[in-house]
């Protein structure tokens, strides 16, 4: 076995073990003879998330060594690694607190992540000049740390919230609350969705006229429900588009969308009719023994400490690597800008913690909406809006 | 300026809410429970002024929730200059106003009418970053000297009010009053607390740098935002291009013609199947081999003008040091850096052309044109010469169907060659571009045929120089000090009182209060000392009725 090999492996197992660890930690939580906080169940948990730690970061030593460079130089690496420093987060913060529930929602984020990250391209590929640098693994690693401590914040928030919101009638809160459950479950159908078609082989070839009206060639991974600008199906024996979509839409990237999303309501309308209730209400039962005010702690606790890390990674390491390699500290990227905007964010979010006594509810609805900043930044900047960081995509 | 007298004898400034030294509260406020512990109850200006047009300016900006909307509003407004790229990035040589609409549409029409497309450096987008920038100074200054007056000057004794309304709370009987306190305060001590006693009573305390933190973190920001302004003032900050060919020594722009830069040898790299690692392999078949760059490099020498500047002579240079100057390692000397950031592959340097009779083929010489430097004649001997009449370096034809020029770059060279011969002595005239020969003057009996092309790379570099840098790096490292100092210490009190046979206990933390009831309970274990009760924990379930949750059953 290669290196490279057995660094895949490696988080092969760490995915397995993360899984079963969560099985442990919904067991802890059933375990209603002991009424402390941790128990039999919640030690193996944590002891599998352990060892699953330990297999991630096998993986992502054996993966520099293979490649001779920090294994954070696309979106899967990047993503990946993001997973694990959640994993990590996720580990220090059950030590402080010893709260198994935390586990039950944590890991499974984490898997989510890892598996979305799993979708893109996961060769090892040679560094482009811009990435020949020691700032790559300072600043990514730091950043990506940052981010991770931040949303366990989110997680703490999920709970508060599933736990808080009221369910004998539906309401905004309800609604949001369970918009947040159907990202959630829309993320998995689209791991579902292409692996799936990727398993089946499918593959459509499509000759299409791009915005400066020049012939171009892309191939669909997935059918295509919305065809790019003029495209004409190559492939014998494919399905033909439904709609058309005009040159300025990257169709291929909106179809892989549309057929995430139908996944995510065919999971989540199945999960409905099983449990005859919103989602939330049937993981009402789960958290009803947390402490609204340790949940919360948690929270705040997360975000004062990954606010800090995330600022040396995200905004002073990315200064002064931008200053090394693209000569100016700061220059209005869209990956930059969103940085600041994640920055500014959780300020705003101290400021309304600190200042104008925001705990609890409102505090779990700003983790959550800081979670989707830092995801939106890690998806849709990557893959929608191009800019010098898109390197990091497909 | 008035002030209040406590009854403990100490005098504080108008507008404090309770005692700065005994904590009994000046302006009795029983609505509440809980004293609000936040600045102490000092006696802000914002809290206590307002009624000239500056008490009004000061307590807008000192306000925090000001600070969040703009905050907010520069968050909303950051974020509407990512929808479409901004105009730095897009090519150079369109019109901005065209652009946007060809590639967006009408949104993108409307995204350039609202001026988004330079939206950062807009005038309202810097007025909000100032705007932020006056309401840290106003903030911090509002809240910090009043915080520091009242941590200064607080009193170990505390008025039992002051006492009964902390958060965490207890009242406990006690039989031996002096074993107790020798008891907590060895425990104290050892948890690192700083003990104040007086009469029996203690004050303990830990962490109090902790609450400049905010303070210092807002001074490195402030430091910052005026190392980002200072960029505007003229010569602090210089930013040119140079263009320079392989073999070319050209002054370095920026530098008044004090430095001056070689380039020896441009290189170009991409990744090529089977030349890399086996591991790569697969990730250079997926893009296709030689798709991805491996390295950008510019060979190059620096030289130092000696001796004053002279118009029209030549600079005497000294050499001062060869460099590699690629991607990610600028060339750095005398607070100038040199960045690889562009290139030009295969640039026409020379082009050489065959004086040749058409109908025989024979050659008669060879003339070699500098593209960058023609000569106007080349003599062939023999009574075989050319001359250059006319030389178009990025030809093509205007509209009127002259041929011209578009620069002075050598992208598509064109010539108007006379040659002279000894049988054509009044000469030849004949048009000579890339695959196109034009005789204007009727048939020719020579030609000029084409017989080799020299082609040189240039390398696109940027030469900066900020001497803002310094300053946003110290402003950056005060903010990341100030940060961890508030955010990783928290400031904790603990205060004991005896009155009569009772100790009262209570305890404050600005933050992390899980953290301080676990070191108060393992304080209080084996004491006398009863556990405080969480006061605002208290108050939550008595307003939700004794229920202690929303949660469906």
């Amino acid at each position: 076995m290669t290196v490279a090999q057995l660094s895949s492996t490696l988080l092969y197992i760490a995915f397995i073990l993360y899984l079963i660890g969560t099985v442990f930690f919904g067991g802890a939580i059933r375990d209603k003879k002991a009424k402390r906080s941790t128990n039999r169940s919640a030690t193996i948990g944590i002891a599998i998330t352990i060892i699953g730690f330990i297999a991630q970061l096998g993986y992502f030593i054996t993966r520099w060594i293979a490649a001779g460079h920090a294994p954070v130089s696309n979106l899967f690496e990047f993503t990946t690694f993001f997973g694990m420093m959640l994993v990590g987060a996720f580990i220090i913060i059950y030590f402080i607190y010893k709260i198994s529930i935390l586990g039950l929602f944590a890991l499974p984020v984490a898997i989510l992540i890892i598996a979305y990250a799993s979708m893109f391209p996961r060769e090892i590929s040679p560094l482009i000049p811009a990435l020949q640098s020691d700032w790559l693994h300072i600043h990514v690693t730091t950043a990506a740390a940052g981010e991770a401590i931040l949303a366990i914040s989110f997680v703490a928030g999920l709970i508060y919230l599933i736990r808080v919101v009221d369910q004998s009638k539906p309401s905004k809160r309800t609604f949001w609350l369970e918009f947040i459950l159907f990202c959630l479950i829309s993320t998995l159908g689209f791991v579902l969705v292409s692996t799936s078609f990727k398993a089946a082989d499918y593959e459509a070839k499509f000759t299409w006229i791009d915005k400066n009206d020049k012939e171009a060639e892309v191939v669909y991974s997935m059918p295509a429900l919305v065809g790019p600008h003029k495209g004409e199906l190559q492939t014998a024996d494919r399905f033909e588009p439904i709609v058309e979509m005009p040159a300025m839409i990257n169709a291929k990237k909106l179809n892989t969308v549309i057929w995430s999303l139908i996944g995510g309501f065919v999971l989540y309308w199945l999960l409905r009719l099983i449990l005859r209730k919103r989602i939330a209400a049937s993981l009402q039962p789960l958290v009803k023994n947390v402490n609204l005010d340790v949940a919360d702690e948690i929270g705040y606790r997360a975000v004062a400490i990954g606010f800090p890390v995330f600022t040396l990674g995200a905004l002073i390491f990315a200064m002064i690597w931008a200053q090394i390699a693209w000569t100016r500290f700061w220059g209005w990227d869209p990956k930059e800008v969103w940085a600041l905007i994640t920055w500014l964010f959780y300020a705003a979010f101290l400021h309304l913690r600190l200042s104008k006594g925001w705990h609890g509810e409102k505090s779990a609805w700003l983790a959550v909406i800081g979670f989707a900043i830092i995801m939106f930044n890690l998806v849709a900047v990557n893959l929608v809006i191009a800019g010098l960081h898109s390197y990091a995509g497909t | 300026m008035e002030q209040v007298k406590c009854e403990c004898g100490h005098v504080n400034p108008h507008g404090t809410v309770f005692c700065e030294s005994c904590g009994k509260p000046i302006v009795e406020d029983s609505t509440k429970k809980l004293l609000d512990m936040r600045y102490e109850g000092s006696a802000r200006r914002s809290q206590t002024y307002n009624k000239t047009i500056i008490d009004k300016v000061w307590n807008f900006f000192s306000s925090v929730k000001v600070g969040v909307w703009l905050i907010v509003i520069t968050l909303l407004a950051s974020a509407i200059g990512t929808i479409y790229p901004q105009e730095m990035y897009i090519p150079p040589n369109v019109t901005p106003a065209e652009y946007y609409e060809e590639q967006y549409g009408w949104t993108g029409k409307l995204y350039y009418e609202l001026g988004f497309n330079n939206l950062y450096g807009s005038w309202w987008y810097m007025l909000l970053i100032a705007s932020i920038g006056v309401s840290l100074v106003i903030c911090s200054l509002d809240r910090v000297v009043p915080l520091y007056r009242a941590l200064k000057n607080q009193g170990v004794v505390r008025h039992e009010t002051f006492l009964r309304r902390q958060r965490l709370f207890s009242v406990s009987k006690v039989d031996n009053y002096d074993k107790l306190i020798d008891e907590v305060k060895e425990k104290l001590t050892k948890r690192r607390y700083h003990i104040r006693e007086e009469n029996g009573n203690i004050l303990a305390e830990k962490g109090r740098f902790s609450r400049w933190g905010p303070y210092v973190n807002h001074i490195g920001l402030i430091i910052f935002l005026i190392g980002a302004m200072l960029r505007f003032v003229p010569g602090m900050y210089v930013d040119e291009v140079l263009w320079i060919r392989e073999g070319e020594t050209k002054e370095i722009p920026g530098t008044n013609g004090k430095y001056f830069l070689k380039n020896e040898k441009f290189t170009f790299e991409v990744y090529e199947k089977d030349k890399e690692k086996e591991v790569f392999q697969e990730a250079i078949d997926r893009v296709g081999s030689g798709m991805v760059a491996k390295n950008y490099q510019s060979d190059v020498v620096l030289y130092e003008r000696v001796g004053p500047i002279v118009p029209g002579e030549e600079p005497k240079l000294k050499k001062v040091k060869e460099y590699k100057i690629r991607v990610n390692e600028p060339l750095k000397y005398d607070h100038y850096a040199l960045y690889q950031v562009d290139f030009k592959m295969n640039e026409p340097n020379k082009m050489s052309f065959h004086l040749v009779d058409k109908n025989t083929n024979e050659q008669f010489g060879l003339v070699t044109v500098d593209l960058r430097n023609p000569k106007p004649a080349y003599d062939l001997g023999n009574g075989y010469r050319v001359e250059l009449l006319s030389y178009f370096p990025d030809f093509y034809f205007d509209e009127n169907g002259n041929p011209a020029t578009k620069s002075k770059i050598p992208n598509n060279p064109a010539f108007v060659f006379k040659m002279i011969t000894p049988d054509k002595p009044k000469g030849e005239v004949s048009f000579v571009a890339i695959r196109q020969t034009i005789e204007p003057l009727g048939d020719n009996k020579y030609k000029m045929s084409f017989a080799g092309l020299e082609t040189k790379n240039v390398s696109g570099l940027t030469v900066r120089r900020d001497f803002t840098l310094w300053i946003l790096g110290v402003g950056g490292a005060i903010f990341m000090i100030g940060l961890i100092q508030g955010m990783y210490w928290n400031h904790r009190r603990i205060w004991l009182k005896r009155v009569n046979d009772e100790v009262l206990f209570a305890a404050h933390t600005n933050k992390n209060w899980y953290g301080l009831k676990n070191e108060i309970k393992q304080i209080i274990d084996g004491t006398e000392l009863v556990m405080p009760i969480d006061q605002a924990e208290e108050e939550k379930k008595g307003a939700q009725g004794g229920d202690d949750s929303g949660a469906t059953k």
